[in-house]
């Protein structure tokens, strides 16, 4: 089994929380999900859609072809019928035209109106839709119970029965193991990871599609003890973030591509003073304002280099949410370990897919915040081991990683942090040598960083001849692409899939690259960013690649047919 | 070798201009922080960028040197993270009117208990003598040959219209006031402007000590700092009298005391991690 609804209408009729009791209702019945949203930026009016794959098996991504669309409006099925299949199904109001052989009009509007709630129509199109597909209605009503209260629970219960017996059973439904999973997509999955790191202080600016870490920390506030705070703008929202974490606490920002453009400074600030930093910067088409609701992967060169001079950072590019839960502690502690700036590069498809993965395991998540004890830093050179006020922010050390210590902490010990360069104890200083010193050490904790990176992860065939090189969320798609062409006993194809990539791990990378006949880079913006990159640091050159920048998401049977049909760039 | 006492000392001599007011407002705060009974370690003074906010590399504390115009964010969070740091913004006219201006704006209104010093002296004095947010009008320098066409911004009668609870103009010629001020804006519960009159002795030929002597006057005892009409009208005064002192006074619940875990809890920096919670968290996504 492996079905795909289209649920599509004007902003404003209510998709959202019908998207969601169905895909509740979908889980609990057993089935593995994957949900995208396609909203426009606008309140009301416009067309909006929400897509849910439903299978019995590990679903990675969405898919183009349609099972069935539930249409609040006739745009809807203009829109979509060309992706229907032949044995599908439309499920409208008896009041639309009978455009098409394929469509069922039922009296969705009548029947709410004689429930006396005219908001509960899509209800009564989701219990014909559970019937079609032989799913039992109390699943659907228990959920419809968890949504809304009192009364307005009783007429969605009442139309989602009413919808029910409108409709006969059409299609099998298998379980998988959707019972055992969670739900979830990016934004709540980075959230939900850095309040499992201990992050106690998240600000940021609202922008989409970051907002959504902002909406699930808020909500969690004052359970968690995180203090949460809408800032003025991004850039006081990354200096609260540097100085929040100066002070000792895990501290986070999040933001959008133009955001992070305000933030920049910052992040060299970061950088400079050798303090924490995690930012989530989810990226959208740009470069300014672009597709507000949009997905791309078009910052990843302005995030590694857009600091002025050479600042150390690190760069984690996130590919799946369960992905993001696990990236978003180890870049909480890579950023307290090494003091730089860790930054977590996702996008829109990341952020707002949801899709069913296995329970985040928390048994191996531990806190360490890699502070020193400042009576037992000093160097013979500063003092007697042991004694008080020895203490230097920027020590010079072997791997380039000073002490750290929290201001406040220690009697006798203070903690001073400049932006101008500065020596070890942290005042200015306009020596030569103590500016190549500083400089040096600050770099050298990037190359210790390098021997700790994770290399990206390859899936597929071991001796492929066409390596397919991603990064980021488009993972996914070029997951389930891996997938379809094994599936067609097509084999010869592997996929290197980049989470880390500021410094960029090449070691996986040389050694696929010598075997592969063709290497192709598949990505989510115009210029292939990440084939820039390759040839950059290891001089390994794509002979192909397939991008996509129209806003939308590239789907497994797009990457499949321009792999197939040679439509590569 | 430096042995720490529990005083705060001046530490690396400063970079500052003989004569500068800079030098009689470190030494204030010296006196001041030391007066109060703070410890090195129990402070933590911010500064932006430019002559003044280098403050905090010359007294032995906790020192935050971030970038020019935000200085006031990272401040806030640290007191946010930790409400036992003495927090204090030391930052120029520049940094704190001009590029800083948003943020002086929005955290009157988020109210963090911290005290902001603005060293203004009308000038920009790092980058060597260019108009700056406080400058008169027709004030003339290298950039603005013709004297400085836009009028001059009012800092506190801006902060009282913000709704900022502690508003004060004080003087680098006196000291005595000046820490008279100072000790009561680091006391006041929220966030404090102190705005400090201060002659830049290399570039601003206009508003001299001399300028500033011959038009200060420190408000009478009879002035009642809590009457805010009085006080806005007081902050509008200006040219052949300047009047100087706690021009507004207001309690008012600070940022803190809006969050019930950061008022009644422990520090934010020691509060523990509970996982198993988080990990309950979990459970809506079933």
């Amino acid at each position: 089994m492996d079905r795909n609804i289209l649920i599509g209408g004007a902003a404003g009729l209510g998709m959202e929380s019908l998207a969601a009791i169905l895909e509740k209702t979908l889980k609990r019945s057993g089935a593995e999900i994957f949900a995208l949203q396609d909203y426009m930026s606008r309140v009301r009016g416009g067309h909006n859609f929400f897509q849910i794959r439903f299978a019995d098996k590990e679903v990675h991504s969405h898919k183009d072809r349609l099972d069935v669309i539930i249409a609040l409006d006739a745009g809807t099925i203009a829109e979509h019928l060309e992706r229907l299949s032949p044995e599908g199904a439309i499920i409208a109001d008896e009041s639309m035209e009978p455009s098409d052989e394929r469509l069922t009009r039922l009296p969705l509007k009548k029947t709410a109106a004689e429930i006396g709630n005219p908001k509960v129509f899509g209800t009564v199109a989701l219990g014909a839709l559970i019937r079609m597909f032989g799913i039992p209605l109390d699943i659907a009503a228990a959920v419809l119970r968890e949504r809304f209260d009192g009364e307005t629970a009783d007429q969605n219960i009442r139309a989602c029965e009413a919808g029910y017996g409108m409709a006969e059973s059409r299609y099998d439904f298998s379980k998988g193991s959707g019972r055992e999973s969670i739900m979830i997509g990016g934004s709540d999955a980075i959230a939900l990871g850095a309040l499992a790191a201990g992050v106690k202080f998240y600000t940021a600016y609202p922008m989409t599609p970051s907002t959504g870490i902002l909406n699930y920390m808020a909500s969690k506030m004052h359970e968690a003890g995180v203090v949460v705070e809408q800032a003025e703008d991004e850039i006081a929202a990354v200096n609260m973030a540097i100085g929040a974490s100066y002070a000792g606490v895990r501290a986070m920002t999040g933001t959008s591509g133009g955001g992070f453009a305000l933030m920049v400074e910052a992040v060299g600030l970061a950088g400079m003073l050798e303090v924490p930093l995690v930012i989530a910067e989810m990226q959208r088409p740009g470069p300014t304002t672009g597709f507000p609701t949009r997905t791309e992967q078009g910052d990843l060169k302005c995030a590694i280099y857009s600091t002025p001079s050479d600042a150390p950072k690190m760069v984690i590019a996130l590919r799946d949410p369960e992905d993001a839960f696990y990236q978003t502690i180890r870049a909480f502690d890579l950023a307290d370990k090494y003091q730089i700036p860790v930054i977590l590069l996702g996008d829109q498809y990341l952020a707002d897919c949801i899709r069913t993965v296995r329970p985040f395991d928390f048994s191996g998540v531990t806190i360490d915040r890699h502070l020193a004890d400042p009576t037992a830093v000093s160097s013979p050179m500063h003092g007697e081991p042991g004694a008080v006020g020895n203490y230097r922010r920027y020590e010079i050390t072997e791997t380039g990683i000073s002490p750290r210590i929290i201001p406040g902490k220690h009697p006798g010990e203070v903690v001073l942090v400049d932006s101008d360069e500065h020596d070890e104890s942290g005042h200015i200083t306009e020596s030569a040598d103590v500016r190549i010193r500083m400089h040096d050490k600050r770099l050298r904790k990037m190359e210790f960083l390098r021997t700790m990176l994770l290399e990206p992860e390859h899936i597929g065939d071991e001796s492929a001849e066409t390596l397919l090189v991603a990064w980021g969320s488009v993972a996914s798609p070029v997951r389930e692409a891996i997938r379809i062409l094994s599936d067609d006993h097509d084999g010869g194809y592997g996929a290197l899939l980049f989470g880390d990539i500021w410094p960029l791990p090449v070691k996986a990378l040389r050694a696929r690259a010598d075997s592969a006949s063709r290497i192709i880079n598949v990505e989510q913006n115009a210029t292939g960013q990440l084939a820039s990159l390759i040839q950059e640091q290891t001089g390994i050159v794509c002979t192909g690649s397939i991008l996509k920048y129209d806003g939308r998401p590239l789907s497994a049977e797009e990457i499949v047919n321009r792999l197939k049909g040679g439509d590569l760039l | 070798m430096t042995m720490a006492g529990d005083k705060i000392d001046l530490t690396v001599e400063t970079a500052w201009c003989p004569g500068c007011g800079n030098h009689i407002i470190l030494a204030a705060v010296k006196d001041v922080l030391n007066d109060l009974g703070k410890k090195p370690h129990e402070v933590l003074i911010v500064g932006g960028i430019g002559q003044a906010p280098k403050l905090p590399q010359y007294l032995r504390v906790n020192g935050f040197c971030g970038l020019h115009g935000r200085a006031v964010p990272p401040a806030v969070a640290a007191k946010i993270a930790n409400r036992d740091l003495t927090v204090i913004v030391n930052t120029g006219d520049g940094d704190s009117y001009g590029e800083g201006g948003n943020h002086f704006i929005h955290n009157i209104r988020r109210n963090v208990d911290i005290t902001h010093f603005v060293h203004d002296n009308q000038i920009y004095g790092l980058t060597k003598g260019q108009a700056s947010p406080t400058s008169e009008l027709g004030h003339v320098t290298e950039v603005q040959p013709d004297g400085s066409r836009n009028r001059p911004l009012n800092p506190i009668l801006l902060a009282i219209a913000l709704g900022c609870g502690f508003a004060a103009r004080a003087f680098a010629g006196d000291p005595q006031q000046l820490k008279e001020i100072m000790a009561a804006g680091i006391r006041y519960k929220g966030y404090a402007l102190i705005d400090i009159l201060q002659p830049c002795v290399s570039f601003n030929k206009l508003n001299t000590y001399q300028w500033y002597r011959d038009r200060v006057h420190p408000v009478g005892s009879d002035y009642d700092p809590k009457n805010k009409m009085l006080a806005m009208q007081t902050a509008m005064e200006w040219g052949e009298h300047i009047p100087t002192g706690i021009l507004y006074y207001e309690g008012k619940p600070d940022f803190h005391d809006g969050i019930d875990f950061l008022r009644n809890g422990p520090p934010l920096v020691d509060a523990a991690v509970d996982l198993e919670m988080i990990r309950g968290f979990m459970d809506a996504f079933r």
